[in-house]
């Protein structure tokens, strides 16, 4: 039981650091600002190019081979010197590894562990959103081909994306979650139109809306086998509930450490709401900093996924959310200013009880799968 | 970093809940068998568990702060109405002041609002506690003396006073009581010290908290699961289903932040550690709370009635609560540690 690093990772620890120092692009916070995503695919490429991405990933894709643990390192030195969080796709990554057979993750995992491809996760649908399986894209087979026709929305980085994991029905014939499959499909084609949606907080460049009408995907970019696609994307919410998997640790220490900046250099400003807001945000942030901890210090015996991954998401949510309030009381409501970040960080801040998954969703799989309720 | 739990610690923890099982109350009404008691009393003292932070030759302590995380956690899950806690601050306490060993079981007295240890202005009057009107002997069953803190000028001297007249405390589960007659002073103990010392006061506190949160769960799970309305178990229904599971969820945070603190007293610089300890606490108190009162409303009428143990996990949660200081102390120590504003010293 030891929360120090061991010799090795403190020699990664030191290495990160020095490079971080020299090398933090200074990007605004990723909710809040179109900017953040016009400099983050070079700053994937930046962390994997000096090997601090994708360290538990194996080599043969780009990654490192490292325990899960090297991944709170990551965090704690990016949030430490105020740098972006690494990339969140360790799910896309993970669903891949387990699904999709030697060519497939060949050929594709290694453009997406680098950052030289871009992704998107085809999932969600206008009738299609907590209840997935009820999706209505069809795959239809012609030839060597899939064709591709449906309406895919909620979709994080549609409009910046090269490729799209989809998720498609095959077989309208059977019941809906055994008719699915998973497909790699290429975004730069005709059959692909991208639409971006403005989120409540006013950004347009994370979150879009994708209509495919005769898009075309080849049949051997299906990943895994006909009717494979439901057990794939379980695996990936799965992935996409865990923070250790997202890096949002480093995300949430750098706002807390930003807005408690923010009322030491002006203390007489601040009375007990924000001041009691700030220290629940970092008293959350800090509680998910060492959850991530324990979680990865688990998977050195290879523990599975299972609804634990469901409490993490809650656990998540709150630190979130707890944040967000933090960012309203010390922030402000941005009344007339120009600057209205905080604002930003805190409208943003409710998307996280929703997305991969509602918590009401993940308040349903925790009572059932976890304390065994009945259903 | 590895924050798994050693096999030895594993076991540690194991043969704790297999205790707590076998002789812990089931009931509200086993809390008056004396019988039991006794055997639960007499199987926690042969065990040795109360003496985990006396000082081996060398002086440091037979255990890490997380072993005795790990049987605090155990005991309050399973409600131990035995001294614990109280016996094993005493041994810690004169560990870190460099003293022998108590012979006998020995708590430690608190201040009235139990935030911070008793400081006793007059030895001669015991009762005379620096802020409040009287000092409380805490998790004190079977111990005759307490250790109080006396103000020196170099700092804190220890000292050990009687144990004075039993008090019906919040817990039914651990006793209280008052000090009564002549501060005996022992030693003294540095700022560092006493600040190692409230670190693992909190982290302890913190650890009987999660216990007492993955009892109420449990305890709240099984009705649900069992109490039948509308011609199904209520725990059937979502409303009731999201209540547990974020109770549940609150349960694990805690476990974390706990795990960490209990790792810090012994590991970290003393100030960095009591930080540690205070983010745990805020974080563990506030879930604690809010879990007891799930537990409670879980159960419903029955819920309410002195008979069903929800109450007493609360009753429980709300002495670890407040000994060394709950949400607001804690909250305020933690802005401290950041530069904002200012936390309380020991009075």
């Amino acid at each position: 039981m030891d929360f120090d690093d061991s010799p090795d990772e403190a020699t990664f620890r030191s290495r990160l650091r020095e490079w971080v120092a020299a090398n933090n692009p200074g990007l605004p916070a990723s909710s809040t600002s179109d900017a953040y995503w016009a400099g983050q695919a070079a700053w994937h490429r930046a962390l994997f190019d000096h090997g601090f991405f994708g360290l538990s990933w194996p080599v043969g894709i780009g990654g490192h081979g490292l325990p899960s643990v090297y991944e709170v390192i990551v965090d704690e030195e990016l949030a430490a010197a105020g740098a972006p969080p690494r990339p969140s796709l360790g799910y896309l990554v993970q669903g891949l590894l387990v699904h999709a057979d030697d060519d497939v993750q060949r050929r594709f995992l290694p453009g997406l562990v680098s950052g030289r491809d871009r992704w998107c996760q085809g999932f969600s649908e206008p009738d299609a959103g907590s209840d997935l399986a009820s999706l209505r894209t069809r795959a239809e087979r012609e030839g060597d081909e899939y064709v591709i026709t449906g309406h895919k929305v909620w979709t994080s980085y549609s409009d910046d994306a090269d490729w799209c994991l989809v998720l498609a029905r095959t077989d309208p014939d059977v019941p809906k979650h055994k008719g699915l499959s998973a497909f790699a499909m290429s975004m730069r084609q005709p059959g692909v139109t991208r639409r971006p949606l403005r989120m409540i907080n006013g950004i347009t460049k994370e979150f879009g809306e994708v209509i495919f009408d005769g898009a075309r995907v080849p049949a051997a970019d299906m990943i895994g086998a006909p009717g494979d696609g439901w057990a794939l994307a379980m695996t990936v919410v799965s992935h996409e509930r865990e923070p250790g998997e997202l890096g949002y640790v480093a995300r949430y220490t750098k706002l807390v450490n930003q807005l408690t900046e923010t009322v030491r250099n002006a203390p007489e400003r601040y009375g007990p709401e924000p001041r009691r807001d700030l220290a629940w945000a970092i008293v959350e942030a800090e509680m998910l900093r060492l959850h991530v901890c324990r979680r990865l210090s688990e998977r050195l015996e290879g523990i599975a996924h299972g609804p634990a991954g469901s409490v993490d998401k809650l656990l998540m949510t709150e630190v979130e959310q707890a944040v967000g309030h933090a960012a309203l009381t010390v922030g402000g409501a941005g009344h007339g200013e120009t600057d209205d970040t905080w604002l930003k960080v805190y409208l943003y801040s409710r998307a996280q009880s929703v997305m991969g998954g509602t918590s009401q969703i993940q308040r349903n799989l925790v009572a059932r799968r976890i304390l065994g309720l009945p259903a | 970093m590895d924050v798994r739990l050693s096999a030895e610690q594993e076991a540690l923890r194991d043969s704790a809940a297999k205790l707590v099982a076998d002789l812990g109350p089931t009931s509200v009404a086993d809390l008056d068998d004396r019988d039991r008691v006794a055997k639960l009393d007499a199987a926690v003292a042969g065990a040795g568990w109360r003496e985990l932070r006396t000082a081996t030759d060398a002086g440091g302590p037979w255990a890490s702060a997380v072993d005795v995380a790990l049987v605090a956690e155990e005991l309050g899950r399973g409600l131990a109405d035995t001294a614990f806690l109280g016996p094993s601050l005493a041994a810690e306490l004169r560990r870190l002041s460099g003293l022998e060993a108590s012979a006998v079981p020995e708590a430690v007295a608190f201040a009235p609002d139990l935030g911070h240890p008793a400081a006793i202005v007059d030895r001669a009057l015991a009762v005379d506690c620096a802020h409040g009107d009287g000092a409380l002997a805490v998790d004190c069953a079977g111990c005759a003396s307490a250790l109080v803190l006396v103000p020196v000028p170099e700092g804190h001297g220890v000292a050990e006073v009687p144990v004075g007249e039993a008090l019906d405390g919040v817990d039914l589960t651990r006793a209280t009581a008052t000090v009564a007659g002549a501060a005996v002073p022992l030693g003294n103990v540095t700022g560092d010290d006493l600040t190692r010392f409230r670190a693992f006061g909190l982290a302890l506190t913190c650890a009987d908290l999660v216990g007492t949160m993955r009892g109420a769960v449990d305890l709240a799970t099984g009705y649900a699961a069992a109490r039948h309305q509308y011609g199904v178990p209520v725990g059937s229904f979502q409303a009731v289903q999201h209540l547990l599971a974020d109770a549940l969820v609150a349960m694990e945070g805690s476990r974390s932040v706990t795990l960490y603190a209990a790792w810090g007293v012994d590991a970290l610089a003393p100030d960095d550690a009591l930080t540690a300890a205070a983010v745990a606490k805020a974080y563990c108190a506030r879930a604690a709370r809010t879990v007891g009162e799930t537990a409670i409303q879980v159960h419903g009428g029955i819920g309410n009635t002195w008979d069903c143990l929800a109450h007493v996990f609360l009753r429980r949660s709300l002495l670890s609560c407040d000994l060394f200081g709950g949400v607001g102390p804690s909250l305020e120590r933690v802005l401290a540690a950041r530069g904002i504003g200012e936390a309380d010293g020991l009075r």
